[in-house]
């Protein structure tokens, strides 16, 4: 029962952990005033740049390899968040559109680049802890994840301290609740929404390498199967607060490995499908409710989506 | 020398109808210009994807068997755009308007009167309007926002269609796979023109096609969707009502969908599988803008996302790039139109530097 137990959170710990990166990303974007939708494209040319790297420089660089590989990721996740930075914010474009222009993109171009990678192993990541605590049968709950999991759980608090207790991040909540009056006060609007827009692709990135690298070390096409739509859900049930995201990620966490159980062994009495479906359905549930009562203390941004262009 | 945007009073006739068109030239050139550089032979590839479509006969079929969702889901997609209602959830209203026509088939397994089709038809447009009457509710009662709402439900009905063709609507003679069973012959949609193989959803898209055309040039509901849209303020003291633009446009961008859905499953497929929710809806999303949500224009946009659906396939056999290369292509499209919506709303004004020049001169 107790290997159950612990087999059973560390699956909940593994399969959170990209959401939660990709959300906590999209947390710094939407707080900045900016919806991207397209965080499944970014986490699947993370993943692809990842798996890549690592399977190009594994002969020559052993255990860094993986490493270069998720810098890499974040480098490429952000880079093509440029391309949607650039559109929304430079051109004023539809940002619904953009994003979503963004993910079909990103699903696209990843496939034709991860074409050539199908089959291929890379070397996993070298754990953080001596193997007598990452492979101990009881504290391996704790020490035997990968680092980047522990760098996500870091990400969340970093980010929530930052918008909530640094001036940086009290302008970039301001940019995100009134572009306007942060424009006349003398923020560069335009500039800090790059800046987030940039940091939600890095994070997206490493999300996605999440995949490829850590839960299958394998390309496979689509292999991020809609997380990147359940981490804006997570965003939006979150209520856009960095602390609620971490609860929100492991409760969404929860739900996503009963799917999985139920999948695999009929372990729930209700359908797999059930499951898989509760973090919309709640997510959309939260939205309705919020804002019927607006004392859930929600802070979403209102400037969320709207266009802003000073030069008219 | 620096370049200022000056806003239009209108929008640009000239840009709305030239963007479009500069964005598919400007596709396929970059499109060329890649494949070269990744070791595709390029002009051969665009050609394949873009060209090969269109002046090959036997493909004409094909391209408008894809050409017919795209187009029914856009039209109604463009009108909600025009209030500025973003429905991105059509897939799963198309996913749910087809969950219902069939389940109108299903349960009338032996019905073989003329009124079956018009029911699961009608079934269908309802089952897409009920999906979308919950953002629509969500947004005129609570105020959510519509695009995080219909996107949600996207999901949700991708699982309730997962659970139904893998538990109660399992095919008992589909050797496991998750499938509903075939429609009956008196269930499946006939040709509407016998001796060709236009597919009846053509047929459809193209009166639909023109009576969105009425209902957006010609009609007051049209202006009033408008001018939500542009000027909402304006509307209210219009006394156009902006819940009930909510409301109608979901209502009739989900029944598009729903129907969408409901004839691909009468006219197509003749079943639902898994390779049924294929992303029209969302492909739908780029036909509306390419079409400047204006109908004529969705309908040439919808046959040119068609195109290169079916190029891809021809590129992939005949020059061997991926099949995910139609998808680049998309939405480099989309990149393109968005990026130059720009030049429809505003004017591009050169401005020189030198008066700054004749002030020091004065200075002196």
């Amino acid at each position: 029962m107790l290997t159950f137990i612990i087999d059973a959170l560390v699956t909940v710990v593994g399969v959170t952990t990209p959401i939660l990166l990709a959300a906590t990303g999209e947390l710094v974007v939407e707080k900045s005033g900016v919806l991207n939708l397209g965080i499944e494209g970014m986490m699947l040319i993370g993943a692809v740049t990842g798996f890549a790297v690592a399977l190009t420089y594994g002969d020559n660089m052993g255990a860094l390899a993986p490493w270069l590989g998720v810098l890499c990721a974040a480098l490429a996740g952000a880079a093509s968040s440029m391309l949607f930075a650039v559109l929304v914010l430079t051109l004023g474009s539809n940002q619904v559109a953009t994003g979503l222009a963004l993910t079909i993109f990103g699903i696209g171009l990843s496939s034709l680049v991860g074409a050539g990678y199908v089959g291929a192993v890379i070397p996993p990541f070298d754990s953080l802890f001596p193997d007598s605590l990452a492979g101990d049968p009881l504290w391996r709950v704790v020490f035997g994840y990968s680092p980047l999991v522990y760098f996500a759980l870091i990400m969340v608090f970093a980010v929530g301290w930052f918008l909530n207790r640094t001036r940086a991040g009290l302008i970039l909540r301001a940019v995100g609740e009134n572009d306007i009056s942060a424009h006349s006060i003398g923020y560069p609007v335009i500039a800090i929404r790059y800046a987030a827009i940039a940091f939600g692709g890095a994070l997206a990135g490493i999300g996605g390498s999440y995949f490829s690298m850590v839960i299958t070390p394998m390309w496979a096409e689509q292999m991020t199967a809609g997380r990147g739509w359940i981490a804006l859900a997570l965003v939006v049930f979150a209520g856009w607060r960095a602390g609620r995201l971490l609860a929100g990620a492991y409760f969404f966490g929860i739900l996503m490995t009963l799917e999985l159980y139920a999948k695999a062994s009929g372990f729930s009495f209700l359908p797999s499908q059930f499951w898989a479906s509760m973090p919309y359905i709640m997510a959309v549930a939260v939205l309705a409710f919020m804002s019927a009562r607006d004392v859930t203390g929600s802070e979403a941004p209102a400037c969320l989506g709207r266009p802003f262009l000073p030069s008219t | 020398m620096r370049i200022r945007l000056e806003k239009r009073l209108t929008p640009s006739r000239f840009m709305q109808v030239a963007t479009p068109i500069a964005s598919v030239l400007l596709t396929m050139a970059l499109g060329a210009i890649i494949f070269q550089l990744i070791g595709f032979d390029g002009p051969h590839a665009i050609y394949e994807t873009f060209i090969t479509p269109i002046v090959a006969p036997y493909k004409w079929v094909d391209v408008m068997t894809k050409a017919a969702p795209l187009i029914i889901i856009a039209l109604g997609l463009s009108l909600g755009n025009q209030a500025k209602i973003w429905n991105i959830g059509a897939e799963g209203q198309y996913i749910i308007g087809a969950i219902a026509g069939a389940g109108v088939a299903f349960a009338l397994p032996n019905a073989e009167g003329f009124w079956i089709i018009p029911l699961m038809i009608a079934a269908g447009i309802v089952g897409g309007m009920a999906w979308a009457a919950i953002p629509a509710f969500l947004k005129t009662h609570y105020r959510v926002s519509e695009v995080l709402s219909t996107l949600m439900l996207v999901y949700v009905a991708l699982q309730v269609l997962s659970y139904l063709i893998g538990g109660p609507w399992k095919d008992p003679n589909g050797h496991n796979f998750p499938q509903t069973p075939p429609l009956t012959a008196a269930q499946q949609l006939p040709h509407v023109l016998p001796g060709t193989a236009i597919p009846p959803g053509l047929v459809v898209a193209i009166v639909l096609t023109l009576v969105f055309w009425l209902l957006t040039t010609r009609s007051v509901y049209g202006f009033s969707v408008r001018t939500v849209g542009a000027a909402p303020s304006a509307a209210r003291y219009g006394g156009f009502d902006a819940s009930r633009t909510v409301w109608t446009t979901l209502m009739i961008s989900g029944g598009m969908a729903g129907l969408a859905g409901i004839l691909e499953v009468s006219s197509q497929l003749g079943q639902i599988n898994l390779g049924f929710p294929s992303g029209y809806g969302f492909t739908a999303i780029i036909v509306s803008f390419l079409g400047r949500l204006n109908p004529i224009g969705v309908f040439l946009a919808g046959l040119i996302l068609a195109v290169t659906y079916v190029g891809g396939q021809v590129a992939q056999t005949a020059v061997h790039v991926p099949e995910a290369t139609a998808g680049i292509f998309q939405a480099t499209m989309l990149f393109f139109i968005l990026a130059s919506d720009i030049l429809v709303r505003y004017r591009l004004r050169v401005i020189r530097d030198a008066p700054r020049v004749a002030r020091a001169e004065a200075v002196a």
